[in-house]
């Protein structure tokens, strides 16, 4: 039985028909006097108010609960995440966020509770913290963590500063800090926010940095250097202790971007390898939602010589095994957050290092790298590998292959979507042009990545003899591809 | 583990697949003297029952009973309706990421776009980011603004701003040139605006409303010593509910609104996630910090999404960025978005009206007792009292009785020691309201 009339007037475009809606902004929905709250019961007076005080209400949009909810719902099936589907968002680590984690974090205790209550009705959530820097310093083999930082790029602009302070309490003021081209994206923005000139550092032929490549940029002028270890072309950077020791040899300080820990849980601890201060994006490795770009979390982890300059308060714990905040620290560059940081990420990072342990850690690296590698190997022949060797939790591939049918690295990425993935990162790391950064992450099944491999490999073949199809893509979506540039030019923001 | 997929002989296909013989071969590219010789010294792995009740536990000795904290300055107790976590956590929203490719993002992207919507008209203000942190940040990346606009060295901060807030926005500013002037608040709680006069090369001036006091400011005032010098008012807040009731920063010619969204829909959570609220006039729209997203048209026409302006950000020239925002607070702002589409313009007026009432009636339930306001201005849902008799012990007195009678000030402000911060909320009832007061009585 066909499930549609011959006869129904029924529009082709997707988005449009069955049951995959329209939804129009919430403001278009509005009609005056309609109202999604129910409001507390009024058990004391008006009091008296000075009119001069008061405003216009707000001009927000009046909805029932039912309105608001269908909405959200709505919109929400506009929209892919790791539980809808495969998310290898290269350097993102979409990786399955655990449910229970979520649940945990949301007990009335934690959530319900006020960053300022007195430490006596807080010792849960102090021990908390205070347990998660000890798990970080181990993981990391630092000395010291501060949970303040929000995000992983607050992270490194919290890095920077005790870097500068750290300099700065030896009498030194250092002007320019050294970043590799396979940096992360916001590591020269952090310097720069610091008031550091970023330096770039080119990676040699083999996708990684030389100390001796360090070693002469390095100068008495230089506060140190950012390195992100595995880089963003999945390599890791065997050099670092070298290239630590060049940086220590003239003073310099090493911070490395830890946001690509997730390939070295239990196998490396950059501590060891001469790292100063690092930062941990505990959404990716320690596995919180990344909820649509946030919110995060970016601990930073230091040597015991900066930790005097770490973010006040500090979680300290008493004789007695009580604990409490250290307020008064001289030497702090200050403060980065108003209260603890993403207390609620950190609830889920906790959750999730208790859950695996030692060794649960580090076979989520090992099978991590088996994935990465897994689909590497497997897609070598059709894509462009611009640095065909073992890589750890991700690789990158580019569009090289497919330039001559005229198909750029956009046109397989929005074709993906059409198979029913979602796109790995695109144009980054930029020491690659046309650059495809695809990070599987060890909660993907075999299963996933055949079939992902799959449409890869179809993709490409459609692009030797169609191309028009990776043009047009994708087909199947609400939207087709829309016009950015023309965004950007005339830019509206707000309805 | 049962997070990992992957069967033995799964692993052996795949490690034969790519030529290891073990999982350790594959971290060959590893240098051996770069490998950690021993285990990850953590404790033990825990089964789900066991982790539920070790965090049960670690919740269950956190908090305070409810109905008797009474703390505000920054972080504020409100009512929650169930549909707005309901919607929030959709799993569609909470497992997705930056919308970088708007076409399988336009649930993240439209809601964004609402937030923004929503954010500008509350604050009566032409533009919205997509977020920051929270109002610290927000306060540093609105000063940071302010400077680069104006290319001025100097900044009037007032002291009545959240002191966290401040100490953050010197740690943002502590490796630049920049110039911090503090400005005194005068005896009715309110920033003295005449310490303004004849501060050269103003880049911007900075006040909070409802200040760390629960002062309302006269932000006009300030909007006008800050443009007759040649700066900015950048107009914090930590509660935006109050705008359901008193002018925005908008009206009162404020060029930058900045503060914390917590109020709207986020729960406490011991201090954070919470919300970066940040708004700005049209004519800054090229140097927002943060993310954006921007109405945009597909290949058939059709209305959409996507992220833009994004040059301003770290993609290109990026050591000339303007801003090194890139996670931000994302799915708190589709939250806040959810929970005022909720409460929409009467219920927001409604609810704000309520928390300015009830804080005014635990007022004058401490006046009825001799305990009164430190400050004479008018306050939306927070106020200073001195404890009489300045006895040290009658703070912790109550504490030990299970009330948390808001926050001693000696800390931030000696010249307030014996002063306390309260705050009432919709939370609280008119028997919680009387029962503090009662306690605090002398």
């Amino acid at each position: 039985m066909s499930p549609v009339s011959p006869v129904s007037p029924i529009d082709p475009t997707p988005g449009r028909t069955g049951l995959v809606f329209d939804e129009p902004l919430l403001w278009v929905q509005s009609r005056p006097g309609r109202r999604g709250f129910s409001l507390p019961r009024r058990d004391v007076p008006e009091a008296p108010l000075d009119f001069g005080l008061v405003g216009e209400p707000p001009d927000l949009p009046e909805l029932s609960e039912p309105q608001v909810v269908r909405h959200y719902t709505r919109l929400s099936q506009w929209n892919v995440g790791v539980d809808t589907a495969f998310y290898p968002l290269g350097s993102c680590t979409m990786k399955y966020n655990p449910k229970a984690n979520d649940r945990l974090a949301a007990l009335p205790g934690f959530a319900g509770s006020h960053p300022l209550l007195p430490a006596g009705f807080a010792q849960g959530a102090l021990g908390l913290l205070w347990e998660l820097e000890r798990g970080l310093a181990e993981v990391t083999g630092m000395d010291a963590v501060c949970l303040q930082p929000a995000a992983g790029a607050q992270g490194e602009l919290t890095g920077l500063l005790l870097i500068e302070a750290w300099h700065r309490s030896r009498g030194e003021e250092r002007t320019k800090i050294l970043i590799p081209d396979t940096a992360h994206g916001t590591n020269p923005a952090s310097a720069a926010l610091c008031g550091y000139t970023p330096v770039a550092a080119a990676s040699g032929g083999r996708g990684i940095l030389t100390a001796a490549a360090v070693a002469a940029l390095m100068d008495e002028d230089t506060a140190g250097i950012m390195v992100t270890n595995p880089n963003t072309l999945g390599l890791f950077e065997e050099e670092l202790p070298e290239i630590a020791a060049a940086v220590h040899a003239r003073g310099g300080q090493v911070y490395c971007d830890g946001a690509n820990l997730n390939a070295l849980l239990g196998a490396v601890r950059l501590g060891e390898l001469g790292a100063d201060v690092m930062h941990v994006n505990l959404h990716k490795t320690f596995s919180g939602p990344h909820g649509g770009g946030g919110p995060g979390a970016g601990p930073v982890c230091v040597k015991a010589h900066l930790e005097p300059f770490l973010p006040a308060p500090r979680v300290v714990r008493g004789d007695d095994g009580a604990f409490a905040w250290e307020v008064d620290r001289p030497r702090s560059i200050g403060r980065v957050h108003a209260f603890h940081g993403n207390f609620g990420v950190l609830v889920r990072a906790y959750a999730y290092l208790r859950t695996l342990g030692a060794e649960g850690l580090a076979q989520a690296s090992r099978l991590a790298v088996l994935n990465a590698n897994y689909v590497r190997v497997a897609l070598r022949d059709v894509l462009h590998l611009p640095f065909d060797r073992p890589c750890l939790h991700e690789c990158v591939f580019s569009d090289a292959k497919q330039r001559p049918h005229k198909v750029n690295t956009q046109d397989l990425a929005k074709r993906l979507i059409d198979y029913g993935f979602h796109p790995p990162t695109v144009y980054f790391p930029m020491v690659v042009p046309g650059a495809l950064m695809v990070e599987p992450t060890e909660t993907e099944s075999k299963d996933t990545l055949d079939a992902f491999i799959a449409a890869v490999r179809a993709i490409a073949r459609e692009a030797e003899e169609s191309p028009e199809l990776l043009r047009a893509a994708p087909t199947r979506t609400l939207v087709t591809r829309l016009d950015e540039a023309a965004a950007a030019r005339q830019p509206c923001l707000t309805g | 583990m049962r997070y990992f997929p992957h069967t033995p002989e799964e692993v052996a296909q795949m490690l034969a697949a790519v030529g290891a013989a073990t999982l350790e071969d594959l971290f060959a590219p590893i240098p051996e003297a770069c490998r950690t010789v021993r285990p990850l010294d953590l404790p033990e792995a825990l089964t789900e029952w066991e982790l539920e009740a070790h965090l049960g536990h670690l919740a269950a000795r956190t908090g305070a009973p409810r109905g008797r904290v009474f703390l505000g300055a920054g972080s504020y107790d409100h009512f929650i309706p169930a549909a707005v976590p309901a919607v929030a956590g959709r799993a569609e929203f909470l497992t997705s990421y930056t919308p970088y490719q708007p076409e399988v993002s336009q649930g993240t992207l439209q809601a964004i776009y609402e937030y923004q919507t929503l954010g500008a008209r509350l604050l009566g203000m032409e533009v919205a980011n997509a977020s920051l942190y929270d109002g610290a940040s927000a306060l540093a990346e609105g000063v940071l603004l302010a400077l680069r606009v104006t290319k001025r060295t100097r900044l009037a901060v007032s002291r009545a701003v959240h002191p966290a807030y401040r100490r953050v926005l010197a740690t943002y500013l502590e490796p630049t040139d920049f110039e911090t002037v503090e400005l005194p608040y005068g005896e009715d709680g309110r920033t003295d605006l005449s310490a303004l006069n004849g501060i050269p090369d103003l880049a911007a001036v900075a006040v909070q409303s409802p200040n760390f006091f629960g002062c309302v400011e006269d932000l006009s005032g300030a909007a006008e010593a800050a443009h007759a010098g040649g700066g900015l008012l950048v107009a914090c807040f930590t509660e935006p509910l109050a705008f359901g009731l008193l002018q925005s920063p908008g009206a009162q010619g404020a060029d930058v609104a900045c503060g914390e969204g917590q109020s709207l829909g986020l729960p406490p959570s011991f201090g954070g996630p919470g919300l970066g609220l940040f708004a700005a006039r049209q004519a800054h729209l090229r140097n927002l910090p943060g993310r954006l997203v921007g109405k945009a048209r597909d290949r058939n026409g059709r209305r959409g999404f996507v992220l833009t302006l994004a040059t301003r950000e770290q993609h290109i020239r990026r050591e000339r960025a303007t801003s090194n925002v890139c996670t931000n607070q994302s799915h708190c702002a589709l939250t806040a978005a959810a929970y005022l589409a909720c409460l929409g313009k009467q219920g927001l007026r409604e609810l704000a009206r309520l928390n300015y009432d009830k804080a005014e009636h635990l007022k004058g339930a401490l006046a009825a007792r001799g305990i009164r306001p430190r400050f004479s201005a008018p306050t939306f849902h927070e106020f200073v009292v001195r404890w009489p008799g300045e006895d040290p012990g009658r703070y912790e007195g109550l504490l030990e009785k299970g009330f948390v009678p808001g926050l001693p000030l000696e800390r931030d402000y000696p010249e307030l020691a014996g002063c306390t911060l309260l705050c009432a909320t919709e939370t609280k009832s008119r028997a919680d309201l009387e029962a503090l007061a009662e306690a605090m009585a002398p």
